[in-house]
């Protein structure tokens, strides 16, 4: 146990550092985490009442952040992604290989609390993975000689900032680039184009780009930073979405290693536009490693007057952008759950209307828009918004970023314009033998090579980004179950059809897989799919049950081979629900197991 | 003065005022859409999603939607009783629910839902989650298996008895409700039968102490007439089967 009295002080300096802001608590609990490699309840009560707040509040914060622990870790946690790009590239076999040198099972945290090992959702690195986190830190590019290293510099108790550099280089891999990634930017382009034209003009070049969200939801960029411009009141906010959730997404990344002044330029333009004075970038927990630098660029652009008083000397504009780092929750990724999150509490998505363009962050009027549409937004107001709608398809201007990762040669960011086939990617990352995409992550699309035709645009196939090839040699089952694992992991547990539904979904993927289902099963996963998709209170549960649905349609065969000629199978083992009986009356005779022709006589009808 | 503002349900006209949810709306009207996480003396929740209505097509909880002129809202129509079944039973197969065996059957919400969508048996494979028993209050006992994460006793301890006595806490189906103490027993809060938090639950996860069975199974309140005709259990007077103690 960490003893109170040695760590009451740490925690004090934390909080007065966060101001004694509540709206800051998950910003403090990561911080104190960073201390103490966990959250003692003596800590999380310590906390509370420095910021204010009732205990409950703190401790329901704390369980619900992946990244946060109310139990004792290893002051070197390890935590493998497991996204189905990650599986592919074989960490299931490094993890347990890792488990195995280290003498820690997987979950769990070593009796002398060196060291814990666990898997978390996808980290972005699917590009050049297999990929971990430790205490937060990208590891990227896995191996065996890499994880001997690891060993070493864990039992030797080795500070990380002494580890090998190469270990956490995560490279950009941009392999396509168009308007938003291949011309260059002038700091500051944008912003003098809002100061010399006016937010009025600036809003009339959004409207005609066309820019619609990026994030993959589509809603007009144009008619929501107008919206939060018109609504009343004299606060208001700027929040970059950058909690890159969705397994297979990592363009977002790469916009925030390589292209943050354009990000955070495209947010100060739209603080001019709608009137605010403070953004927030909502930086995902598994990005932790880019924090420092983009603190730094921030201070920069202060320095330069392209942020804080008086920008670019106009004394009306004053704007400036904080960082929040989330902790490991898919959710936050809906709008409503990061401002929830963004305001120090658990991210459970808000009943809508109201919209956050009236009652967002505060209740305030705020536009929350994805990375990538603030980069692009930028764009348009330096080079007009004709010339981004040159490019594109009908409904769906300009470029798109993909993250393309899986079965192909040449994984990494590409960028089209709207309207690209899936084919044209596929010849461009050298994907030879595609049998089938996610597209979009796990709450998109699953299409087998009949499809590879179809545009990628709103009209067609909408995404946020995702892209991840699955050849001829892989088992579509894999992935499909892999995601459904995802769903169980990130319900937020607020709504019925969500919280209930995605573990009965995980339990009827993984009893077809397993070989025990039948095609009793294959409908019983078609009608929660239906609940679960018009049912649930945000869009994480409605699109949930995307990957079962599409796959049984797309790829029919992956269940059918496993199939039970039966027509019915128990969702349990019924010789292994025998077994506590077995073990209370100490009885291993024949007569104590079902045979399999009881079994079968079970299951006639 | 306007004219009054209708939206439709089932065919029927149904007026509103301004900032009406549909919900509330069909409660003045005397038209019963089934709900759990509903209490018209609380803030909408929205989280059982029983009250699922299809508003011009679209499907919606009628607990949080604002009703508005002239919306074609379907209620009893076999998609959404199916989907409703749907619900019920994921909310029967997460916890313990042993009907039979619970002082609460007959004059329990969420079975005379369960009887109201249709519901007869609980279809998916149940969790079998080892809940506690919490005993340790004088005058009250709180079965854990019972709850549906309805937060109607969270809210109603935080925003009415102002003793903030539950939460629920953690994430996805790890989510649970919990007492608000170190010790997390319902024993050490100042929790008493006489709280509002004590009268709202629809299940039957808290109970009074040293009373039971008084009106025999088979003469409860839901017993003789559907949930559709009597209303919810915590909105009626204990004269007419409620368990208010006011």
């Amino acid at each position: 146990m960490a003893e109170p009295m040695i760590f009451a002080q740490t925690i004090r300096d934390i909080v007065r550092r966060h101001g004694g802001l509540p709206t800051r608590l998950l910003q403090v609990l990561r911080d104190v985490q960073d201390h103490l490699a966990w959250l003692p309840p003596e800590a999380l009560d310590q906390v509370a009442e420095e910021l204010g707040l009732s205990p409950d509040k703190v401790r329901g914060v704390a369980e619900f952040y992946s990244f946060l622990y109310t139990d004792p870790r290893g002051s070197y946690d390890i935590l493998f992604s497991d996204n189905i790009t990650d599986r592919m590239l074989g960490n299931r076999e490094l993890l347990h290989y890792l488990c195995g040198r280290l003498g820690v099972g997987i979950g769990e945290t070593r009796a002398d609390r060196v060291v814990s090992v666990g898997v978390t959702s996808c980290t972005g690195m699917c590009d050049q993975g297999p990929a971990a986190l430790v205490n937060g830190y990208t590891l990227t590019r896995l191996d065996r000689s890499r994880l001997d290293r690891i060993v070493e510099l864990v039992n030797s108790r080795t500070a990380l900032d002494r580890w090998p550099r190469e270990f956490f280089e995560v490279t950009s891999n941009i392999r396509r680039a168009d308007i938003l990634l291949g011309r260059h930017f002038a700091d500051g382009a944008a912003v003098r184009a809002a100061l010399k034209h006016g937010p009025e003009a600036m809003l009339e070049e959004l409207v005609k780009s066309g820019l619609r969200g990026q994030g993959g939801a589509g809603y007009q960029s144009a008619a929501k930073w107008m919206a939060c411009r018109n609504a009343p009141g004299e606060v208001k906010y700027v929040v970059c979405n950058a909690d890159e959730g969705e397994p297979g997404t990592f363009k977002d990344r790469v916009l925030m290693q390589d292209f943050a002044d354009l990000v955070f330029e495209g947010m100060t333009l739209c603080g001019r536009v709608i009137g605010a004075r403070q953004g927030f970038v909502y930086l995902r927990g598994e990005y932790r490693y880019l924090l420092e630098a983009l603190r730094a660029t921030l201070q920069r652009r202060r320095e330069v007057g392209l942020l804080g008083e008086a920008i670019l000397g106009d004394p009306g504009f004053d704007f400036d952008i904080d960082i929040h780092l989330g902790a490991g929750a898919y959710v936050c990724g809906e709008e409503s759950a990061l401002i929830e999150s963004l305001e120090g509490k658990h991210g459970v998505p808000r009943i809508r209307p109201p919209f956050p363009t009236t009652h967002g962050y505060l209740n305030r009027p705020t536009v929350v828009n994805n990375v990538e549409t603030f980069a692009a937004a930028a764009k348009i107001a330096m080079e007009g918004g004709a010339w981004f709608a040159s490019r594109g398809t009908a409904e769906s201007k300009g470029t798109k970023l993909l993250s393309v990762s899986g079965d192909c040669e040449r994984p990494g960011i590409y960028e089209y314009p709207f309207g690209v086939t899936v084919q044209r990617v596929l010849e461009d990352c050298g994907a030879r033998d595609a049998q089938g995409i996610q597209m979009a992550g796990p709450a998109g699309h699953t299409i087998s090579a009949r499809q590879f035709g179809r545009r990628i645009c709103f009209e067609d196939l909408a995404t946020g980004g995702s892209f991840m090839v699955f050849d001829r040699s892989r088992d579509i089952l894999d992935g499909i179950r892999n995601f459904t694992q995802f769903f169980v992991h990130e319900s937020c547990g607020f709504c019925t059809p969500c919280r209930v539904g995605a573990s009965l979904m995980r339990d009827l993927v993984a009893k077809v897989h397993t070989g025990h289902g039948t095609r009793f099963d294959l409908e019983e996963m078609r009608k929660l799919g239906r609940i679960m998709q018009v049912a649930c209170h945000c869009g994480l549960g409605q699109t949930a049950p995307n990957p079962v649905l599409d796959s049984l349609d797309e790829f029919p065969e992956a269940y059918e081979r496993r199939l039970r000629s039966t027509a019915y199978e128990p969702a349990f083992d019924l010789n292994a629900a025998l077994e506590e009986a077995r073990q209370l009356t100490g009885r291993r005779d024949p007569g104590a197991y079902l045979r399999e022709q009881d079994l079968m006589l079970g299951a006639m009808p | 003065m306007s004219a009054e503002q209708c939206f439709t349900l089932d065919g029927r006209r149904v007026p509103f005022q301004d900032g009406q949810t549909l919900m509330a709306a069909a409660l003045d009207a005397g038209v019963y859409i089934p709900h759990l996480c509903f209490n018209p003396e609380f803030a909408p929740h929205g989280s059982c999603r029983v009250c699922l209505v299809q508003v011009n097509g679209r499907v919606q909880a009628a607990c949080t939607t604002p009703a508005a002129a002239g919306l074609t809202v379907q209620s009893e129509i076999e998609e959404l009783r199916e989907m409703r079944r749907g619900i019920l039973q994921m909310l029967f197969v997460e916890g313990n629910h042993v009907c039979p065996a619970c002082e609460k059957s007959g004059a329990c919400q969420l079975q005379a839902v369960a009887y109201y969508v249709g519901m007869q048996t609980p279809h998916y494979k149940h969790f079998y989650p080892r809940r506690p028993v919490d005993a340790s209050h004088p005058e009250a006992v709180i079965d854990f298996n019972r709850c549906i994460l309805c937060e109607l006793c969270v809210r109603a301890s935080r925003d009415v008895d102002g003793k903030n006595v539950f939460a629920v806490q953690g994430r996805g189906i790890q989510a649970r409700l919990v007492v608000n103490t170190p010790s997390g027993q319902l024993g050490a809060t100042p929790f008493s039968i006489h709280d509002k938090a004590a009268q709202v639950c629809p299940t039957g996860t808290i109970l009074t102490k040293h009373r039971g069975y008084e009106t025999p199974i088979g003469q409860r309140l839901y017993d003789r007439k559907p949930i559709s005709v009597v209303g919810d259990v915590a909105q009626l007077p204990e004269s007419r089967g409620g368990r208010r103690h006011d």
